[in-house]
């Protein structure tokens, strides 16, 4: 039976053959058009459709009420959007860097061929697998002034003790970069203990046996290697910062006031809670003005760079 | 054939007897918690025995957040629940995009007009016509009291605001929150509101809140009203950040803290903890509001729709929910008081009674004035600019009453 199956195969094997070779042509073509179709509509045409709703009056349901650039004009006006694009300033760049230093530190020091760096790895990166929800709960309860750190200290005797950031208007957005930090500097620790391990261990070795220093060594050729590593992790983490909204949500929901409000906060309340979603439109086109004003030209150098290259 | 003919007639005797305006009525609401539950079962029963079929349709969180957003899908598709839960200025808003349908023949069968103070029928109405049913009534402006306190410290419960920051420094000396409060916009809001109530009065308080005169909310009292509010700031716990409101009860049930300024709901948490109006807890207007009343009322607003059965069914629902039956029952679970001013309100307890004396009073002197905190003043846009100032104003330690005075007029000038 199998043999003759195989002769009756080889006999068309021609016309089918041009079939399966057409077939693979279109494949890829035809699995992809779904995903396309849905990134084209579900992406760029609701992009477009914010963009035109930014310049409507729409209230709480879409109307198509032109008003020009007065959307715009309130939003600028606005105090609140003021302290929410300072705090995502703010939060933004102490929390790239932060993650980024601790992160490359830690992935250098587990890179020292260490004993159970499987456990101390895992340790370090489970924070990750948490949601930002739960972080900005546990958080909450670290910080708040009548239950956690604080009341710790006192009840250890240490009454002068005081740490009152979440309930200090002034000091609250760090409170923010503190807990993002925390969930988000072992995820880059992994990214650069992946680099790390990637470079080739006889180039460190020729550095060695030129007399470099360890410090020297890392500086000098180890660091400037992982300029790869940067770039996703600053991709990563710009865009875990800009979109960043249930971490603030479950720690202070904007409070004190809104003093911890950040853009996708404010987005959220006009648009779909006091019914102003013209404004609610206008200010997250304006997020994602931020967001290009930012990457477009980071990816313009990395890229042009990597052609050179 | 003998049998077929029973059959025939059986059948045909089914579609008599079946109650020919039997239909559905889907109603959308988020009163899900305990009480509330209980009571929205009444209605269904109610419902239910006027032949029709309930299909709830609650959807929980965020204080009805949750709730719009399904809304406005199912009413934009074309597919809206009979009846939701909307109130205060957002049923214009709803009727203005011609989606809520006319009450105005059962109003008249049931005679809304004469039951109703105009004010509250005023909300309901869209150009002269009902398309809303008011559920019940919140008294805003209430200062719920822990008497032991009181008497442990030796205070009497304050009538005016002056009296209010003597008797908060007494009970703050013997270790004790004075005021028990949660650091949220809308209850920051609440706060505010009764400060300005007395401040203000009714008059230049609707003048302010519900008109926007510019030049009351820059004016004078306005400064003197965010003054005292500012200052009631020294008199609640440091940890009062992002609290929600039932913890703050809890905090004066509990004895922690002495007062809290917040809508009769709270009463719900103080029935749950068993405790009993005018015994354990007081219940007193928010200092110099006496004379007044501020209003949160719940609705039911009615959407159109295109079946004849389910139609006929959502006029029952809105005349059920009217009937004094249903404003008991439902009423007593939620802490509030009835709409209609002429429930027995006997069965009710101290608080409910106070409240409803006060409505009626208030109806006829002017003092009966909407909520700015809970909706019923202003749309949502100008609330949410008055919330953001004033919560911004509130957490700032040394903001200046004068410029937040004129802060406010101008938000509130974005947004007309």
């Amino acid at each position: 039976m199998a043999h003759s199956g195989v002769v009756s195969e080889t006999a068309s094997q021609p016309a089918r053959g041009r079939l399966t070779q057409r077939l693979q042509q279109w494949l890829p073509k035809l699995a992809l058009a779904p995903t396309a179709a849905m990134a084209l509509v579900g992406i760029y045409g609701f992009m477009f459709w914010t963009g035109v709703l930014s310049f409507t009056g729409s209230t709480f349901l879409p109307s198509y009420e032109f008003v020009g650039f007065e959307q715009y004009a309130h939003l600028f006006s606005n105090a609140r959007w003021a302290t929410a694009c300072a705090n995502l300033a703010i939060f933004g760049l102490l929390f790239i860097f932060c993650c980024l230093v601790i992160g490359c530190f830690l992935a250098i020091l587990l890179d020292q061929r260490i004993r159970n760096e499987g456990v101390i790895r895992t340790i370090y990166l489970y924070p990750l697998a948490l949601s930002m929800i739960v972080t900005g709960t546990v958080w909450q309860w670290i910080l708040n002034p009548s239950l956690g750190l604080e009341k710790l200290m006192h009840d250890w005797g240490w009454t002068s003790f005081k740490f009152d950031w979440l309930t200090n208007p002034d000091m609250v957005i760090y409170t923010i970069v503190i807990a993002a930090v925390w969930q988000a500097s072992g995820f880059v620790m992994a990214l650069f203990l992946a680099g790390l391990r990637g470079i080739d261990p006889a180039i460190i070795n020729a550095a060695r046996v030129d007399g470099a220093s360890l410090p020297r060594i890392y500086l000098r050729i180890v660091l400037p290697a992982m300029r790869p590593v940067f770039f996703s992790s600053v991709m990563v983490l710009a865009h875990i910062a800009i979109k960043s909204f249930d971490l603030v949500m479950a720690m202070t929901s904007g409070g004190p006031g809104y003093a911890s409000d950040l853009p996708a906060m404010f987005m959220y309340s006009f648009t779909f809670t006091r019914g102003q979603m013209g404004l609610g439109a206008a200010s997250s086109i304006m997020m994602l003005a931020m967001l290009l004003a930012l990457l477009v030209p980071y990816l313009y150098s990395e890229l042009r760079g990597q052609r050179n290259g | 054939m003998k049998p077929i003919r029973h059959l025939l007639a059986a059948i045909g005797l089914s579609f008599v007897l079946s109650p020919a305006h039997a239909g559905q009525v889907e109603v959308l609401h988020w009163w899900t918690s305990g009480g509330e539950a209980k009571a929205m079962g009444v209605l269904k029963e109610m419902m239910e025995e006027q032949g029709h079929t309930w299909k709830d349709f609650a959807v929980a969180g965020g204080g009805g957040e949750a709730a719009m957003t399904v809304l406005k899908t199912r009413a934009v598709s074309g597919n809206p629940p009979a009846a939701a839960q909307i109130k205060g200025h957002d049923i214009q808003e709803w009727a203005k995009l011609g989606f809520l349908t006319n009450l105005d023949d059962v109003a008249k069968e049931e005679k809304w007009d004469q039951v109703l103070p105009p004010i509250v029928s005023d909300i309901m109405k869209y150009e002269g016509h009902y398309v809303a049913v008011p559920v019940n009534v919140h008294r805003v402006n209430w200062l719920w009291v822990n008497p032991d306190v009181f008497k442990k410290v030796g205070v009497e419960v304050p009538h005016t605001w002056d009296e209010f920051f003597e008797v908060a420094d007494k009970i703050k000396a013997a270790g004790i929150i004075p005021l028990a409060h949660g650091g949220q916009a809308w209850q920051d809001a609440t706060v505010f509101e009764a400060v300005a109530l007395a401040e203000l009065g009714p008059k230049d308080y609707t003048a302010a809140f519900v008109n926007h005169d510019m030049d009351v909310l820059s004016g004078p009292k306005m400064v003197e009203a965010l003054t005292k509010f500012h200052k009631i700031r020294d008199y609640i716990d440091p940890n009062a950040v992002g609290r929600d409101w039932n913890v703050a009860t809890k905090m004066v049930i509990n004895g922690d803290a002495a007062m809290q300024i917040m809508g009769d709901w709270a009463k719900g948490e103080f029935t749950a903890a068993d405790k009993v109006a005018g015994k354990d807890y007081l219940c007193v207007p928010a200092p110099g509001t006496e004379d007044s009343f501020t209003f949160n009322i719940d609705s039911l607003a009615m959407f159109k729709l295109n079946n004849e059965a389910n139609e006929k069914a959502q006029m029952d629902l809105a005349r059920t929910i009217l009937r004094p039956k249903f404003q008991t029952i439902f009423n007593k679970a939620k802490g509030s008081i009835p709409v209609r001013t002429d429930v027995d309100m006997a069965s009710f307890d101290d608080c409910a009674k106070a409240s409803m004396k006060a409505f009626k009073s208030t109806a006829d002197t002017g003092g009966l004035v909407p909520s700015m905190a809970h909706g019923m003043a202003t749309t949502s846009a100008i609330q949410g600019q008055i919330f953001d100032v004033i919560t911004n104003f509130f957490n700032t330690k040394d903001a200046d009453p004068e410029a937040t005075a004129k802060q406010l007029a101008s938000a509130v000038q974005s947004a007309l």
